[in-house]
């Protein structure tokens, strides 16, 4: 067992990235007079214009973890009246329609099958079958070093720290099997009625394992981009209804492709001497998401196209977002430990942070 | 859905096609002694492969072996052996 040190403490105000999230943290930081509030729609659509790709631009993707964090209350330092405030709201809208844009533009939809339960879910476990080869987790299992599990921690915390949240704006924008579907998944996840039992929290204690904060958003700062996108893509599938079938085909995708990776996660954090409290996350998932994939694929996404045969594109669309995004994440991180890297952004600056 | 699995107090078993069985209900599941095996979720799936590494319970390892339970059609001719 390698003991905890202190590593990388986190921050407890997030930092801006470029004109738009400075503006937007002084707003929503600043006084009650709300100085700058009514320029940020304008200055939103002025971010755009200089904006290469969506995904990996920093200043737009921590703008829309900030705004998307108002609904969950995850962040620190932001009053709960902002959350419905008109011009946030009209922000979140125009810079959601260019994410949406580059989305729909880059991901490859599968021909879609016939609207039935079987069909669909048939469609699913092909598009998410395992590959043989590298990966990631591959990597993990058998190569990675210690400071590169906590980076992959680190970068899976902006998710996992609120695990399950995103994909629960769906409950109520869904009904009947899918619905029952979805909530026998989250119960689960949430713990299955222990408290101790919350994969979120799990995955805390496997952070304090390694030495890190495991305060949500601490390392907001040090992630890049892209992994800023992956969750606001969840949020943004979750929280507009209209995407209800892409939040739940994400669903699907997320589960159908996690515990044959989990089971290599555990292994690299074995390989280094980490312990059961450390594991404990990783193996929970293999045994769990064995369990959620199947019910993802046939009763939440199979069962939601069976009842609404219009939200069938949705669904896919949402299952092939979740993994050309995942594939984005792991391509930054496996690129930057190739070249012996840091997967983090802008490593010089957690020591001044 | 089928008459099984509205009814919550009555335990069903789910065959899911070229996968596991998901388990609802309250059930025991044991061991060859008898004892009871620990069970943290409600709802659980049982291996079917066989290739499983955390038996009784189902890791995913199927869709690694080309497990399927389709039923072989009888027609068929036999694969050289």
């Amino acid at each position: 067992m390698v003991s905890p040190v202190h590593y990388l403490p986190g921050t407890s105000a997030i930092g801006s990235r470029g004109v738009l999230s400075e503006l937007l943290l002084r707003v929503l930081t600043g006084g009650p007079d709300r100085t700058g509030l009514s320029e940020l729609p304008s200055a939103a659509r002025a971010a755009l214009t200089g904006v290469d790709d969506i995904l990996h631009d920093d200043d737009i993707q921590v703008s829309l973890l900030v705004l998307y964090g108002l609904h969950y209350g995850s962040l620190p330092g932001f009053g709960d009246e902002w959350e419905w405030q008109p011009e946030l709201v009209e922000t979140r809208g125009i810079l959601e329609k260019a994410f949406e844009s580059r989305l729909r533009e880059l991901v490859v939809t599968p021909p879609l099958p016939e609207p039935t339960q079987d069909a669909v879910a048939r469609t699913l476990f092909a598009l998410t079958a395992p590959t043989p080869g590298p990966s990631l987790s591959r990597y993990v299992a058998k190569s990675a070093t210690l400071e590169q599990l906590r980076e992959f921690l680190i970068l899976r915390s902006i998710y996992t720290l609120r695990e399950a949240d995103p994909h629960s704006w769906a409950i109520p924008r869904l009904t009947g099997r899918a619905k029952t579907a979805l909530v026998e998944i989250q119960f689960d996840e949430y713990g299955s009625g222990v408290p101790e039992r919350m994969h979120a929290g799990i995955f805390a204690k496997t952070m304090r394992g390694l030495g890190l904060d495991d305060t949500y958003g601490a390392y907001v700062d040090v992630v890049p981009a892209i992994t800023l996108a992956s969750q606001n893509m969840m949020s943004f599938f979750g929280l507009n209804r209209r995407l209800r079938g892409a939040i739940a085909g994400h669903l699907a995708a997320f589960e159908m492709t996690s515990s044959l990776p989990n089971r290599s996660y555990g292994d690299g954090f074995r390989r280094l001497g980490f312990a059961e409290d450390v594991t404990d996350y990783f193996d929970e998932h293999v045994e769990a998401d064995a369990v959620h994939e199947q019910i993802a694929a046939c009763d939440l996404a199979g069962a939601l196209v069976e009842d609404e045969p219009d939200l069938l594109e949705s669904v896919l669309f949402g299952a092939a977002a979740c993994l050309t995004i995942d594939d984005l994440v792991a391509e930054h991180i496996d690129s930057a430990w190739q070249h012996h890297r840091s997967a983090l952004r802008d490593p010089e600056r957690r020591i001044h942070a | 859905m089928n008459e099984a699995r509205r009814s919550a107090a009555r335990p069903s078993v789910t065959a899911c096609p070229d996968g596991p069985l998901i388990v609802r209900g309250a059930i025991d599941v044991c061991d060859e002694t008898g004892a009871v095996i620990d069970r943290t979720r409600q709802t659980v799936a049982l291996c079917r492969c066989g290739a499983s590494a955390i038996k009784p319970w189902c890791d995913g390892t199927h869709k690694l072996t080309g497990f399927t339970t389709h039923t072989p059609d009888p027609t068929a001719v036999d694969p050289p052996r």
